[in-house]
């Protein structure tokens, strides 16, 4: 459906204020960690697209989770990935981009046995 | 009969409605009022409209000027008998900094955009109502104004409310609330504010949390409270009436009345969301809970309502359902994400002690021992050893509500509830199914919203760093922010304490 | 589902004669009462009558004065000089 508005060309006046262009280089991307809402809210980095996802993993997404007693349990190898929506195998070494990762995806992560302080 | 009797209220009323309105003929009347027409609202016969308070504009100022005396009368003394002193406990305070910075500018948002819809609809009696709403709306920015500024004197963070309203990550949310209010056309903003917040919402945070003020000791904030829901009920009568006018007016009207409804609700629900957790958590003495308040005013008395609208084909609004299981959850998520965000705060935060914890757990029997009480103690405990969680990245926002992504999915609190959309190969997200429908409904309209984090990592906001944009938001840091416990405020409640108690020896 | 008509009223002095008027006049109204105020309920239909709050009061009363306690209120209403009605029925 379509704005309702006086003006007819509502729309060509009018657009985003978060396309990637406005974010120096990076792209927005978000970050969750399932079963843990320790942490209330999926989390948002402005990182650079190339990136590996091997030092998004070891240097943005490791530091900001560690203060839960389940992060210095957590084994990289065995984490299931969901990126926008799809179960996945990241390639450690491959760039975000190249993991199919863009502005303002988001990428969830459940770790086997470690299901927070209401867990199983 | 004698010739002179007295009119009655309604022929007295009508002579000031329609008696001072006329045709325009210098100008058509379609120019006159260019805004009532392009929403789609169809109005055969404006004299249909049905004044439900017949208040004359020589009585408004005469009862409006009588609440204003009963209600200095009270903040004056307020302030001579030193009244801050003798409120339950200095954690209190904190209610009066979220009240100011995120309640009060709403205020003068319902008076900017009542003023408006007092200009453009076409029906004097609907114009007279909504200009005697829009003067009432800058009454209650004021009194709160004045009421609050006396807390100013002693307790941090409300120095400069009208400013972190306009700047602060978690104050966009009822902004952006009432900027779409303002932004919609004059039948849609009436059936945003005038109906579904006035008449379903607003009870729960004038009601239920200003007898809670009372509660707490604080006479001159429930004095306000209650002087501005005295002319809540003359504007819930009007939100009632706008409704059943527009239904009754064209079929046509119906299937967009319901499209406001369903959107009002929804976005009103997400709102009170702070209320609930001041509720919840923030009253140092609790009148009841928010379940307990929802279930009075949403279940029984919106109930009643929509019961009663029925009979013009209007439903329930959409995902209400959810929004009543949701009561169970939405003030203990809430007080989660600011104790771990209490850095980027302008007030103070706790954990609930022991006897707190228990009165969560006899009033969420449902859902507070098996998901949040957990995680109380766990943050508790990492306090206790030094370690004090703070949640230092920023976070992801729902595009229409601009809430951090907090909320879960109906029927599994251990799951965030996401949902995603692409409009012109850009990727959107949102909190909720009401939060998606409403986006997709007008894409164009909330692409444009003012995103807190991301205008942070634009660059846009003061710095790059925490401290920057907290100065960007005009925090003081280390006195707004941060813990109640080792705070400014608190210091100086055990000092006024300490000579209490010096004083009863 | 019940349809409660209802009227939240400040606890004070210039109420007092209202609330009263109201318990007698409306059989079977509940009472609700929070700090600072009282939420009055009746199924379907609750009304003030202005001569039973002057009656009590002592004086001529304006129903209008209601609004200088009027919290807040549920039902469809009828106002003219002598009753203030809130009801869901037609």
């Amino acid at each position: 459906m379509a704005v309702i508005a006086i003006d007819k060309d509502y729309a060509a006046k009018t657009g985003p204020r978060d396309t990637r262009e406005s974010y120096h280089g990076n792209i927005m991307v978000y970050v969750h960690w399932e079963e843990h809402l320790f942490f209330c809210a999926t989390l948002a980095f402005p990182l650079p697209p190339a990136m590996p996802f091997g030092a998004l993993v070891s240097e943005v997404i490791a530091p900001h989770y560690a203060a839960h007693p389940d992060a210095a349990h957590i084994n990289w190898s065995n984490v299931e990935w969901m990126i926008n929506g799809e179960k996945t195998k990241p390639d450690f070494n491959a760039s975000l981009e190249a993991n199919g990762i863009d502005h303002k995806s988001l990428i969830r992560f459940w770790t086997p046995g470690l299901h927070g302080e209401t867990g199983h | 009969m004698s010739g002179t009797k007295k009119l009655g209220l309604r022929q007295r009323y009508e002579h000031l409605t329609r008696g001072l309105d006329w045709e325009t003929t210098y100008q058509p009347m379609d120019k006159v009022f260019p805004y009532d027409e392009f929403e789609g609202i169809k109005i055969k016969d404006w004299s249909a409209w049905e004044d439900p308070f017949r208040l004359t504009m020589d009585s408004y100022w005469k009862f409006q000027a009588e609440k204003e005396r009963k209600l200095y009368a009270v903040l004056d003394s307020f302030a001579q008998n030193n009244g801050q002193t003798g409120i339950s406990d200095g954690r209190y305070a904190n209610v009066l900094k979220l009240f100011l910075t995120g309640i009060s500018p709403e205020e003068y948002q319902a008076h900017r955009g009542f003023a408006f819809t007092g200009r453009h609809l076409r029906g004097a009696g609907a114009r007279v109502a909504c200009q005697m709403q829009s003067i009432d709306e800058l009454r209650h920015i004021q009194t709160q104004i004045h009421t609050i500024s006396h807390f100013n004197k002693y307790f941090n963070g409300i120095h400069d409310f009208s400013k972190m309203h306009d700047r602060v990550w978690y104050l966009s949310v009822p902004k952006s609330f009432f900027d779409d209010a303002r932004t919609s056309g004059p039948f849609e903003f009436m059936i945003a504010i005038g109906f579904a917040f006035e008449y379903v919402l607003t009870n729960l945070l004038f009601v239920p949390f200003m007898s809670g003020a009372a509660y707490n000791g604080d006479m001159s904030t429930v004095t306000f409270g209650f002087s501005a829901q005295s002319d809540e009920s003359r504007h819930m009568t009007l939100g009632i009436e706008v409704i059943k006018f527009l239904l009754e007016q064209h079929p046509d009207n119906l299937p967009i009345v319901q499209k406001w409804v369903d959107k009002w609700f929804w976005r009103g629900h997400r709102l009170l969301g702070i209320v609930a957790m001041m509720m919840d958590y923030m009253l140092p003495k609790k009148v009841m809970s928010w379940k307990e308040a929802w279930d009075i005013y949403f279940v029984e008395a919106g109930g009643a309502l929509f019961q009663d609208l029925a009979r013009y084909g209007l439903k329930m609004p959409k995902y209400h359902e959810i929004a009543t299981a949701e009561a169970e959850h939405v003030s203990h998520q809430n007080w989660c994400t600011f104790y771990q965000y209490t850095h980027a705060a302008n007030f103070h935060t706790w954990l609930p002690d022991n006897e707190h914890l228990d009165w969560l757990s006899e009033k969420y029997p449902n859902t507070f021992d098996k998901y949040y009480r957990p995680r109380f103690e766990m943050w508790g405990q990492m306090a206790k050893e030094g370690k004090r969680f703070y949640n230092n990245a920023l976070v992801q926002l729902c595009q229409v509500c601009q809430i951090p992504m907090v909320y879960t999915e109906p029927g599994d609190p251990n799951t965030i509830c996401f949902r995603e959309t692409q409009f012109n190969g850009q990727r959107y997200h949102f909190c909720s199914d009401g939060c998606s429908d409403i986006f997709k409904n007008e894409p164009e309209k909330y692409v444009q919203a003012w995103l807190p984090v991301q205008q942070i990592f634009q660059g846009n906001c003061g710095g790059a760093t925490i401290p920057e944009v907290l100065d960007w938001y005009g925090y003081k840091f280390g006195e707004d922010n941060f813990d109640y416990v080792g705070s400014p405020d608190e210091k100086l409640w055990n000092e006024w304490h300490a000579d209490k108690i010096k004083a009863a020896s | 589902m019940a349809q409660l008509a209802s009227i939240t009223l400040m606890h004070n002095d210039d109420a007092r004669p209202v609330i009263e008027s109201i318990i007698a006049d409306n059989p079977g109204v509940k009472i609700l009462n929070m700090p600072g105020a009282v939420k009055l309920d009746c199924d379907g239909r609750i009304t003030v009558n202005r001569a039973s709050v002057e009656e009590r009061l002592g004086r001529p009363w304006n129903l209008q004065e209601i609004h200088l306690v009027l919290i807040s209120m549920a039902g469809n209403l009828d106002e003219d000089d002598d009753t203030f009605t809130l009801s869901w029925r037609h």
